[in-house]
Order: C-alpha cells, then sequence, then structure tokens
C-alpha cells in the first residue's frame, strides 16, 4: 500500500498569509505539497462551518492561517478567528476529531519560512494520525 | 368533497410529538369533520398488514414523527412513503434525528455494553446482547435490528416537508394541517413553521449589548427575566434557530435549546451557534478565551442537542 499522503485544506487571509505563501513560492522554498490553498479576505471569513465541510468531504485537516494579532487588515478578524476556532476543537474533539488536525496560526507577507515550516509540521503531525474518515467506527447497516 | 386521509407514525421517539398533535384541542374536531385517520399507532388499533394492503399513493399525507434507529422504523418509513401522496417529517426527531440523535455520539457496541453489561441495576454474567435473531422450541423469534447510527427521514425516504419543534407548537402544527386540508400547499421542501427567521426575532427581552465573559449554566444564576439571557451568560440558542414558537422559553426564563431547527438556509445548526457564540465573547487573550470556553462543559451536545444526525459529520468517530 502507497504511504498515506495527508490532504490539508488551507484558508489563507488575503492580505498576510496568502502573501507569506506566496513568498515561499517565489523564494523557491520547499515544502510539503499536502495543503490545497483557499484564499479568504481575511481568517475572520471562515466560518467553522467551511471548516466541517472541508472535513466532512474528505481533508485529513484544516489549516487556517491569518495576520498576526493587532495585524489584521480589517482590525478584529483574527481575534475572533482565535475564539472561533478554541471552540470549535472543543466541540470536536467531543467527535472524536483530534485537535491537531484544526490548527489556526499567524504568517505575516515576510513569512515565507514561517509558512513553509507551519505547513510542514502540520503534515507530519497529521501523517502520523493517519486519515481522517468522519464516520469511522461505525458498523455497517442497511 | 372527499374526506383527506391521513396516518401519523412514530419511529425512534418519546411520544410527545404524539402528544402534541392532540394538543390542538377543539381543532381536532374540525380535523375529524374533514379527514379520516387510517394509521396512527399511539391511539388506534390497526396492523402493519392494514397499510401493507392499501394500494400506492392512497394515503393523501402521513405525518412522521421520531428518527431512523431500527430495521423497523427504516422499513415502516419505506412503506409510508409509497402509500402516501405526501411525507411530513414531524418534529425535530424526524427532521433532524433530534434527542434520540444523541446517540451518535456512540455506536452500537457501546450503547449495548452500557444498556445490557454496565448499568448499576443489570445483572448479565453471561453477557447476553439482544439478537435481531433467536431460536426457541416454538421457532424462530425476531427483533427489529439495532443500527449503528441514527438517521433523519430525509436520509431514509424522500421527505416534502419537514414542522420543526420538540414538539411542535400546537399553531404550528395547525398550520401544517391547515395546509393540507385547503390543499394550499407551500413549495416541496419547505420547513413549516410561522417564521423563517430567528428566535431572537420574536423574543421581547430587552437586548443591549452582547458581550460575555462567563458562561453560566442553568442552575448556576437567576436571571433578570426582563433582559436577553445570553447577555446575561446563559447559552441561548435564540440567535441560531429558527422562530415560530413565539420564543417560549426565553420568556418562561429558560435559555432556547434550539428545537425549531436552522434558521432558513443554514446548513449545520450547530456550528452556527457555536460561530455566534464565540463571536460575543469579548475577550483577544487565547489563555483566557480557553478558561471562558471551560465553562461551555458539554459544547457538542449543546450545539447538536436536537441535529447531530442532520449534521455535516452526521456523528463522532469512535476508535
Ligand atoms: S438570545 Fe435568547 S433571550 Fe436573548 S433575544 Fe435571543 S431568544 Fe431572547
Ligand atoms: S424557545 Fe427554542 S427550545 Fe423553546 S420552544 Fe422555542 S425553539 Fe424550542
Ligand atoms: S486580514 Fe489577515 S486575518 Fe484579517
Amino acid at each position: 500500500m502507497a504511504e498515506f499522503e495527508p490532504k490539508i485544506i488551507a484558508f489563507l487571509c488575503n492580505w498576510c498569509s496568502y502573501a507569506g505563501a506566496d513568498l515561499a513560492g517565489t523564494s523557491r522554498i520547499q515544502y510539503a505539497p499536502n495543503v490545497r490553498v483557499i484564499r479568504v479576505m481575511c481568517s475572520g471569513r471562515v466560518a467553522p462551518v467551511f471548516i466541517l465541510k472541508a472535513l466532512q468531504l474528505g481533508a485529513d485537516g484544516v489549516l487556517v492561517l491569518g495576520c498576526h494579532p493587532g495585524d489584521c487588515h480589517y482590525v478584529e478578524g483574527n481575534y475572533k478567528t482565535l475564539r472561533r476556532m478554541a471552540l470549535l476543537r472543543k466541540t470536536l474533539s467531543q467527535l472524536g476529531i483530534e485537535d491537531e488536525r484544526v490548527h489556526l496560526d499567524w504568517v505575516s507577507a515576510s513569512e515565507g519560512v514561517r509558512f513553509a515550516s507551519i505547513v510542514n509540521n502540520m503534515t507530519e503531525k497529521i501523517r502520523a494520525l493517519g486519515p481522517l474518515r468522519p464516520n469511522h467506527g461505525e458498523e455497517k447497516h442497511g | 368533497m372527499a374526506k383527506l386521509k391521513l396516518v401519523l407514525y412514530w419511529a425512534a421517539s418519546c411520544g410527545g410529538c404524539d402528544i402534541a398533535t392532540l394538543a390542538i384541542g377543539d381543532k381536532i374536531l374540525k380535523l375529524a369533520e374533514v379527514a379520516d385517520i387510517l394509521f396512527w399507532p399511539i391511539a388506534m388499533d390497526f396492523k402493519y398488514s392494514d397499510v401493507e394492503k392499501m394500494p400506492d399513493k392512497s394515503i393523501d399525507a402521513c405525518l412522521f414523527n421520531g428518527a431512523i434507529r431500527t430495521s423497523e422504523n427504516e422499513h415502516i418509513a419505506h412503506l409510508l412513503r409509497a402509500k402516501s401522496k405526501i411525507m411530513i417529517a414531524y418534529g425535530s426527531c424526524s427532521y433532524e434525528g433530534g434527542m434520540p440523535g444523541l446517540a451518535n455520539f456512540f455506536n452500537r457496541r457501546s450503547i449495548f455494553d452500557r444498556a445490557y453489561i454496565e448499568t448499576q441495576s443489570t445483572d448479565n454474567p453471561k453477557k447476553v446482547y439482544p439478537q435481531p435473531k433467536v431460536q426457541v422450541p416454538e421457532g424462530e423469534l425476531e427483533i427489529p435490528e439495532f443500527y449503528d447510527t441514527v438517521k433523519t427521514l430525509a436520509q431514509t425516504v424522500d421527505v416534502d416537508y419537514f414542522v420543526p419543534g420538540c414538539p411542535p407548537e400546537e399553531k404550528t402544527t395547525w398550520l401544517a394541517l391547515e395546509a393540507l386540508i385547503t390543499g394550499k400547499l407551500p413549495p416541496k421542501g419547505t420547513v413549516i413553521s410561522h417564521s423563517i427567521k430567528s428566535v431572537c426575532d420574536e423574543c421581547p427581552l430587552i437586548k443591549e449589548e452582547k458581550k460575555i465573559k462567563t458562561f453560566y449554566r442553568t442552575h448556576q444564576i437567576i436571571p433578570d427575566p426582563k433582559k436577553c439571557l445570553l447577555e446575561q451568560g446563559l447559552l441561548c440558542y435564540g440567535v441560531a434557530t429558527r422562530g415560530g414558537c413565539g420564543a417560549l422559553c426565553p420568556q418562561a426564563g429558560m435559555p432556547c435549546t434550539g428545537c425549531y431547527g436552522p434558521v432558513e438556509g443554514v446548513v449545520d445548526q450547530g456550528s452556527h451557534f457555536l460561530s455566534a457564540l464565540a463571536s460575543i465573547i469579548d475577550c483577544d487573550d487565547p489563555e483566557e478565551i480557553q478558561e471562558i470556553i471551560s465553562n461551555i462543559v458539554d459544547p457538542a451536545g449543546t450545539f447538536y442537542r436536537y441535529s447531530l444526525p442532520d449534521s455535516l459529520l452526521r456523528r463522532a468517530r469512535i476508535k
């Protein structure tokens, strides 16, 4: 069997983190090819339902990246994300989904190296956890 | 005019929905004038074989309450769907999975272990579990199979309308019955309620600023009965719940628990409330946020109290 390659959906805010990822690319920094990037205007745009949908559709993990605290283009967006992600992680753990699968972090436009290391770290953590099958543990019926 | 042919059924439910149907009070006489009830297990003695003999689509409408938990629930859902022109998921369990759907935090194995082995009053040294088929001297006995995952009615058969509530309020029930009686039916898929907006929208309590530093459970504070309960730190679900009940619970001093389901257009009611709640926490410090959240002792059970089977993830992963 081929080695498990985690699928990670990454929501990146337009103003800092997407630019950071871009910098990683233009600087030719190597990083794990496991992330599928979705650009959003602000990390505050990432409603918890986006994350649930990604997990439901087969993502093994979801990464949300925004501007560092205090730097959000819309002032408050990333703080709101911080609160929602904390509550979402607690809720997901009751549903059998490990904390490491849903990660929030901050990457500025100049942090290409940081972007790459966050992606690499998360990929390795999820590789160790194995695939997420949302209905794992369910016995067959009907 | 020919009388309307109605059937009512209960699957995995508590019986409250059947009582709620009777709660339409003297309107039940009006209903009796215009409708014949052909099948109603809680109130009338019929057999499944009576239903099996009816021609397909010979029933005008079926009010189906309860979730789908066993092979019997599933079988009757298919049977009644085939016999009925209109299928209505009546009440939270049928519509979203409801309280029985909380079983999706577990699986069949863990539920059976709890119920037949671990409970303090159980003495079962041979670890006997219920079996769908058992041989006895008189022959083979069969009971319905208990499924691993609770499903909603719409995850099982095609559903025409949904009536929300645990149980639905009298006026909501009557709204659905009136539509059937008059033949003025809304578009397929409609959730029949007096409101498409939130419970907050019809709640008369005084709303000021929603900024929360501490959450409380209902037994921990006596709230000011005139003010919004959420603003006082109680987990009032009104923001993420469809109106139509008239905001009954908050007006009685109890937070809304979300029984009328999501507001129009929302997928996954639980995450909608989660999002609204997290947004009003008045704090930017990661550690303090954790501490405030620690006061919400059972977030998943609170957010998905009536809707786990209908949520995007449908059930917990069991390792
Ligand atoms: S949160 Fe509850 S108490 Fe406050 S307005 Fe909404 S329904 Fe009423
Ligand atoms: S206030 Fe909420 S829980 Fe109470 S009846 Fe209305 S929708 Fe249901
Ligand atoms: S714009 Fe980057 S987090 Fe808000």
